[in-house]
């Protein structure tokens, strides 16, 4: 999977399969999985706050969550579908690369569906193994309005 | 189908000593009451003065229905005013916030007010002479809010004419908020960071309920304590935590804690829980805050400002307060069985920057839409609004701890999982809601 584009379209299918485990295995060590408040508006995660600014130990405490049988929210469980738009690189180097996806995605549980809409920013980095994740910056078309519980990953 | 409307008595019957009705979550009448009189006839949070710091500022916001406007003046003072033009009723402005300049001028026919509302101008003016315009309402510019307070730049409203006065109505619950503001070495805090906002499918008493609830967490956040605790695994209890351990470990704490936490009930609604110590007070202390807080405040009181860190204070029937870590939720009803919640974060003037961390991470990771440990929480919330309409028991329990005496004094103090703060939100709606509305 040299093609990073390639590489966006497995993740997303990671995430629609519930392989999390897998999905996290794709992070860096210092990877960040990033919902701004403001959008594309939002320069930084710490000045404004986000719907979610997450390093790898709470996306494992997320994982590790949704494992639980006593997850409440989770019955019945999520599911999530991703729909991407083709992938434009945005900037490239040797070893690292950035790309955007325009997206829906969809998030079913009983008779509820939820629909959210972006544009997926992905900052990723060339190690031995490939590809892996070192930022996850996912702006929402309407993040700062309100909005119900998103129980997966966008 | 009108059953309530005229019938005080069988609203108050909602309300037992002990129990509540299940109308009280699921009625549509009861809801549209609620607008008229409840959020009419009590104080309500309606912003900030930090968002609007300069003249021509404004802030729009839906009251029990009614579109409102904050609106800085040129001399400083904070005004509100119904967001409806008075020659047709649209409204002056849709943005959330903005600067209006020196005046409001409607989109639809350009009559201009003053930035209190006073009427400017109007086109077409001789067609007005011989009118009775300037006799009528519509000639008198924007309805004000007669009923505002500006209480350390928390901004409530009264919507009714008559009613309790702000300090009546709050009390000594007002601390809470003193406490909030202490917190600043310069007595001031300003919104920053956003808002987290998030529709529930519950009615909004459900979610007020719940603010008092300590006896849930070991329960329902059992699946989020359960992996930071086993993430957490092999560390000292001593070892430096990062902050969001710190802020979700002790959601985990066993019934003995939340008990011992202990609560305070106040007259109309109002609560402290967590009057002992709660799941904030081990946050680590930064020596040059302390510093500065002495400074401002002196050796002694700056201890007791920063030892008091309640679970949550509520300022009935809108408000929730965190003193530490500086954040407030903000309980919006839209519907019997929709709710908006908003989670605002605070900088507080003076004070080192991990404080303002510390308020959005803790709303980031407790009440945003995306939150770790809410998702149990709202789908709970979500299920009892359904449970509710099942037959057999129509009622609700508030039994535990409860005491034929507790109504006798207008604030006790008691244990941390006694429901009397949940009976005591009760009392206030009936209160609240047999009196008519007067505006
Ligand atoms: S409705 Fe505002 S000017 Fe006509
Ligand atoms: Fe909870």
């Amino acid at each position: 999977m040299n093609d990073p584009r390639d590489f966006i379209a497995h993740e997303a299918a990671l995430l629609d399969e519930r392989r999390f485990d897998d999905w996290l295995a794709l992070f860096a060590d210092d990877g960040h999985y990033w919902v701004p408040l403001l959008g594309a508006a939002q320069a930084d995660p710490f000045s404004h706050n986000s719907l979610a600014y997450e390093d790898r130990l709470l996306l494992q405490l997320r994982v590790e969550r949704l494992k639980n049988p006593r997850a409440h929210s989770q019955h019945p469980a999520s599911h999530s579908q991703h729909v991407l738009q083709p992938s434009r690189i945005e900037e490239e180097a040797a070893d690292e690369v950035r790309l955007r996806t325009p997206f829906l995605y969809v998030e079913a549980r009983g008779d509820d569906q939820i629909l959210l809409s972006g544009t997926a920013r992905h900052h990723l980095i060339r190690t031995p193994t490939g590809w892996s994740i070192r930022e996850k910056r996912i702006d929402l078309l309407n993040a700062t309005r309100a909005l119900p519980a998103i129980q997966l990953f966008i | 189908m009108t059953t309530y409307r005229n019938r005080p008595d069988l609203v108050a019957a909602l309300v037992r000593d002990d129990r509540v009705h299940r109308d009280l979550y699921l009625s549509d009448e009861l809801f549209a009451l609620e607008q008229e009189r409840l959020f009419a006839n009590t104080w309500v949070f309606l912003g900030h003065a930090s968002q609007v710091p300069e003249a021509g500022d404004f802030v729009t916001q839906e009251i029990a229905g009614r579109p409102l406007l904050m609106v800085r003046q040129p001399d400083g003072a904070v005004h509100v005013m119904y967001n409806r033009c008075a020659h047709k009723g649209t409204q002056l402005v849709t943005d959330e916030s903005g600067n209006t300049g020196r005046f409001f001028r409607c989109p639809y026919h350009a009559w201009t007010y003053k930035l209190d509302g006073a009427p400017l101008g109007l086109p077409l003016k001789n067609g007005y002479e011989g009118t009775q315009l300037k006799a009528c309402e519509s000639g008198q510019g924007l309805s004000v809010v007669k009923h505002v307070k500006v209480y350390r730049d928390f901004v409530f409203v009264r919507l009714a004419d008559a009613g309790p006065s702000f300090e009546d109505y709050f009390g000594d619950v007002l601390g809470a908020l003193d406490n909030m503001v202490d917190r600043s070495p310069e007595g001031k805090l300003t919104v920053g960071g956003g808002v987290l906002r998030n529709i529930v499918h519950c009615n909004w008493k459900m979610y007020l309920e719940n603010i008092n609830d300590t006896v849930h967490p070991m329960s329902t956040h059992e699946s989020a304590t359960k992996a930071a605790e086993a993430l957490w695994e092999g560390h000292a209890p001593t070892d430096p935590k990062p902050m969001a351990m710190e802020q979700i470990l002790p959601f985990g704490s066993g019934y003995e804690f939340f008990d011992k936490m202990g609560g305070r009930v106040f007259a109309n609604g109002h609560s402290v829980l967590g009057v002992n110590f709660s799941i904030h007070s081990n946050y680590a202390q930064l020596p040059e805050y302390e510093a500065a807080m002495q400074a401002a405040h002196g050796v002694e009181r700056a201890t007791n400002i920063l030892q008091r860190s309640p679970q949550n204070s509520v300022l009935y029937p809108s408000l929730s307060v965190k003193g530490s870590p500086q954040a407030i939720r903000v309980i919006r009803p839209l519907a019997a069985n929709r709710t908006l919640i908003e989670a605002w974060s605070f900088r507080a003037a003076g004070a080192p920057a991990l404080l303002f961390e510390r308020a959005m991470s803790y709303n980031r990771l407790v009440f945003s839409p995306m939150s770790v440990v809410a998702h149990d929480d709202v789908h709970l919330f979500e299920s009892i609004q359904q449970g509710l309409r099942a037959g057999g028991n129509e009622w609700v329990s508030l039994h535990r701890n409860h005491d034929p005496a507790e109504t006798q004094q207008a604030t006790v103090t008691t244990n941390g999982t006694n429901e009397l703060l949940m009976r005591n939100q009760f009392r206030a709606w009936a209160k609240a809601m047999t009196v008519e509305a007067t505006a």
